[in-house]
């Protein structure tokens, strides 16, 4: 299956929906001296709805609250693992209260490369998903993050969306990802031999591996499960009776994750062979976005023998 | 028209601060669990807020419009509890369920359970922060409401506190106003023993604010300080108000051990007489 030509960052998408919201004045945006990083581009065009808070995670994340508790709509944003640093004020202060914040994590995963381990977050899906109330999100490409983002502007729970730094080959055009709904995988690909549930970096690797298997005869459906929680148990029980294996794939600890949750899934409903495929339980190190997944068994050629092996499991 | 306070002077002040003790001691025995001293410290400068300034309306706890308070040291619950009963937030019926199962008052105060509370409360250093918040969305909405968030001095060993601190000055919120109860006690022993914090005025003035300090157990001194508070309005402002922990019950006073315990049967009579 051809992708859409052309290539984006998740994290780009972020900022171009700030953008289109910039006429909607309950939307403020807040930074953490990385707004030119996280392209919270909403600064230079409306300064007076965007809060600069400096180097300090813990005091945006109740700024935010107040905030939202006063009728605003905040969008919060800082690399994923400093996001973390926050994780009680995200936890006592916005989940357990339910308020309405947004958050969104850039730099994500191993993929965001050369700085190395300490800005890898690769376990902020799993921690923000054992969060009461929380939605947890992590779209592919600039197009769907750009979608999903908007999409948040009228949802009812509090957020946290994991961008990513790199561009990547586009799986989405401006109507396809029209299309996305939070809470519902998107199919882009059918096949009954085998399902990818991919998010992120790595629904392109998904969908080159299903190319892959194709040429040797097996059908693999891919799909893009932007949304981690709640995750699209409907769609997961599906793919187990039709294909009846499954492979998870995510630029994340495979503890805790898309997998985490998949297996949670599975072994709750219709217990099917799973293999996950993402950071095997080590952290990262500085290198090429390209041969970290290399290394740590992330490419389509990993999730081409994932697949085999869940099938031969069956 | 929302009024601000009640309009009661200094003695009906101190007079409703008398039953606000009564009422945190009786929440506290009657559970045999909570926090009394740093309600006793806090309680007169409550009954400051809810009878002298604040404008709030109990009869619409939610309205759009009404100034915020945090109790950012959410442990000191009695005493908040003890001033939304007093101002008809909540009833005698609701004090009684305090730490019970399904009660309106929680543990900690609780935004989602407790009419009138404004903030979920219960991890130290958070409620700065939060009433920036609300302080930011006052003034993008050009209204003159104002936020104001009791912290604990143990509380400002929080590291998100000085974040706090340095951002509101930084963006010199006018409508953001902080209460330090220096009672000089934390949970296990006095600060002076788990991590001194010095002149806390000194530390805000370093950082820009505006700071008054003031004998929290002075009613006319803390009517005062309120009003000072308010006249601030370049800036934020801070009133750090020294006091006694476990304040008007003798056994409690200056007494670390009633940081987090409930007072027995005798020592509860007691109370019952020196607060009668």
């Amino acid at each position: 299956m051809s992708a859409p030509s052309g290539g984006g960052a998740s994290r780009d998408g972020y900022g171009q929906a700030l953008l289109a919201m910039i006429d909607d004045d309950q939307i403020v945006v807040l930074e953490a001296d990385l707004g030119k990083s996280t392209k919270s581009l909403f600064r230079a065009e409306k300064p007076g709805h965007t809060i600069s808070l400096g180097i300090a995670e813990q005091n945006m994340m109740l700024v935010a609250a107040g905030l939202a508790t006063s009728g605003y709509v905040p969008f919060a944003s800082t690399f994923a693992i400093f996001t973390e640093r926050a994780f009680e004020q995200v936890r006592n202060g916005i989940a357990r209260p339910n308020i309405i914040v947004h958050l969104c994590g850039s730099h994500g995963g191993i993929h965001t490369g050369t700085d190395g381990s300490s800005a890898q977050s690769i376990e902020d899906l799993a921690i923000y998903r054992t969060l009461p109330n929380m939605t947890v999100l992590h779209p592919s490409d600039d197009v769907s993050a750009k979608a999903l983002t908007l999409a948040l502007r009228n949802h009812d729970q509090p957020s946290y969306t994991r961008t990513a730094r790199n561009k990547v080959v586009r799986a989405y055009s401006e109507e396809s990802a029209a299309k996305l709904v939070i809470g519902k995988g998107h199919v882009h690909r059918r096949g009954d031999d085998v399902a990818i549930l991919a998010c992120g970096v790595m629904l392109n690797e998904a969908l080159e591996a299903a190319d892959t298997l194709a040429t040797q005869g097996i059908q693999a459906t891919v799909v893009d499960m932007h949304t981690i929680k709640p995750l699209d148990e409907a769609l997961v029980n599906e793919l187990s009776l039709n294909c009846g294996a499954i492979v998870t794939a995510e630029d994340h600890s495979i503890i805790g994750g898309l997998g985490g949750a998949v297996a949670e899934c599975l072994s709750a409903n219709i217990p099917t062979p799973l293999e996950r495929i993402g950071v095997a339980d080590r952290f990262g190190e500085s290198g090429d976005s390209d041969e970290l997944l290399a290394m740590l068994g992330m490419k389509a050629v990993d999730i081409v023998r994932a697949a085999n092996r869940a099938i031969s499991r069956k | 028209m929302v009024e601000r306070g009640t309009g009661l002077d200094v003695a009906g002040l101190e007079a409703m601060a008398k039953r606000c003790r009564r009422h945190i001691v009786k929440m506290v025995h009657d559970i045999g669990a909570g926090h009394p001293g740093g309600s006793l410290s806090a309680i007169d400068m409550l009954v400051g807020l809810y009878g002298h300034r604040l404008r709030v309306d109990p009869s619409d706890p939610d309205w759009a419009d009404r100034d915020r308070f945090i109790m950012s040291k959410g442990h000191a619950s009695p005493g908040v509890y003890a001033a939304l009963h007093e101002r008809g937030f909540i009833t005698a019926e609701d004090m009684a369920s305090y730490r019970r199962l399904g009660g309106a008052c929680q543990g900690h105060v609780d935004m989602k359970w407790c009419p009138g509370v404004d903030f979920s409360a219960g991890s130290l250093g958070m409620g700065l922060s939060f009433g920036m918040g609300c302080a930011i969305a006052a003034s993008l909405d050009g209204s003159e409401r104002t936020s104001w968030v009791m912290l604990g001095d143990g509380e400002l060993q929080e590291g998100q506190v000085w974040e706090a601190v340095m951002a509101a000055n930084h963006h010199e919120i006018g409508n953001l106003k902080a209460i330090v109860d220096r009672n000089g006690i934390q949970n296990d022993d006095f600060c002076e023993v788990q991590m001194r914090v010095f002149d806390v005025a000194e530390k805000f003035i370093a950082f820009g604010w505006a700071v008054k300090e003031i004998d929290g157990h002075d009613m006319s001194a803390v009517v005062e300080a309120i009003d000072w508070a308010d006249s601030v309005t370049d800036g934020p402002a801070c009133i750090v108000m020294h006091t006694v922990k476990g304040k008007g019950v003798s056994f409690m006073e200056n007494n670390p051990k009633f940081h987090g315990a409930a007072p027995n049967p005798e020592q509860y009579e007691l109370a019952k007489e020196e607060l009668a």
